[in-house]
C-alpha cells in the first residue's frame, strides 16, 4: 500500500467521475475544447489514482498488466492508422474525410446557425479522437506502470498486522 | 464577459501571475521533496487557470491533466523510491 486510509477513500470515490469526464472530453472532441489527447491524459490520471489506491501487486497486476496497456497503446495506433488509410481506399486521399455528412454513423450535417451542437457529425474526426484517447491513455499508463514496477510497496497481509 | 469586464481580467491576470512565481519560488527553496511536488501540482493548477483566462481551455485541459496529474503522481513514486529530504552536498 503506498497512501493512507484517507488518501485511498477519496482516490476510490473520485476514479469513476475522472473516468467519465475524460471519455466525455474524448467523445466531445469535435464540438468542445479538448479531444482525444487531453482526454487520454485525463483517462491515466485515473489509472494512476486506481494504482496508488488499491494493492496494485496483488489484484490490480491481474486486469491492468503492461501488456495489457502496451496492446491498447498499439490498438489505438492500428485504428488511427486503419482511419487515415481509409481515406485512400475509399476517397481521394490520405485521411480524406469521406464519412462527412454522407448519412452513416457520424455523418450527420451540421446545422445553420447557433444550436446546441449535433454529436452525430464530422465524418471521421471522432473516429481519430478515439483512437488519439486510446493511443495517449494506453502510453500515459504504460509509462506510470514502468514508474510503478521500481517501487517496493507493503502487502495486504503486513498491512494488517 | 472581457468586453464588459477588462479591469477584472487584467486583475486576475496579475494575480494569477504573481502566484505562480510564488508557487515557482516556493518549488524552488523548498527542501522537502513532497512539499515541492505539492507546489509544483498548484503551478500546474494556476498556469491552467491563466490559460483558461487567456481563452485556451484545450491547452488548460491538457495542463491540468498532464501538469497537475500524472507529472505529480510520477514525481510521488519518484521520491517514494528514494529520499525525501534534498541534500545540501
Amino acid at each position: 500500500m503506498v497512501t493512507g486510509l484517507i488518501g485511498r477513500t477519496a482516490g476510490k470515490l473520485l476514479v469513476p467521475f475522472i473516468f467519465i469526464f475524460g471519455f466525455y472530453v474524448v467523445v466531445h472532441g469535435h464540438l468542445t475544447p479538448g479531444g482525444g489527447f487531453q482526454g487520454g491524459a485525463v483517462i491515466a490520471t485515473g489509472i494512476a489514482l486506481i494504482l496508488v489506491c488499491f494493492y496494485y501487486q496483488e489484484c490490480v497486476n491481474k486486469y491492468m498488466s503492461l501488456t495489457t496497456f502496451k496492446v491498447i497503446e498499439a490498438a489505438g495506433l492500428v485504428l488511427f492508422i486503419c482511419t487515415a488509410l481509409s481515406g485512400i481506399v475509399l476517397a481521394s486521399g490520405l485521411m480524406f474525410n469521406w464519412a462527412n455528412a454522407n448519412g452513416s454513423l457520424f455523418g450527420h450535417a451540421v446545422e445553420y446557425g447557433v444550436n446546441a451542437g449535433d454529436m452525430l457529425t464530422a465524418g471521421i474526426i471522432p473516429v481519430l479522437n478515439f483512437a488519439v484517447g486510446i493511443e495517449v491513455f494506453g502510453a500515459l499508463s504504460v509509462v506510470l506502470l514502468c514508474m510503478f514496477a521500481g517501487l517496493k510497496e507493503t502487502t495486504a497481509e503486513e498491512d494488517n498486522k | 464577459m472581457i468586453e464588459l469586464f477588462p479591469q477584472a481580467y487584467f486583475a486576475l491576470h496579475i494575480l494569477f501571475l504573481a502566484a505562480v512565481v510564488i508557487c515557482a519560488a516556493a518549488i524552488f527553496w523548498l527542501k522537502d521533496l513532497i512539499a515541492a511536488s505539492i507546489a509544483f501540482a498548484a503551478f500546474s493548477f494556476l498556469l491552467a487557470l491563466e490559460f483558461f483566462i487567456l481563452q485556451a481551455p484545450d491547452v488548460a485541459i491538457a495542463e491540468a491533466a498532464i501538469g497537475a496529474g500524472i507529472s505529480t503522481a510520477i514525481l510521488m513514486i519518484g521520491i517514494k523510491g528514494t529520499k525525501r529530504k534534498e541534500s545540501d552536498d
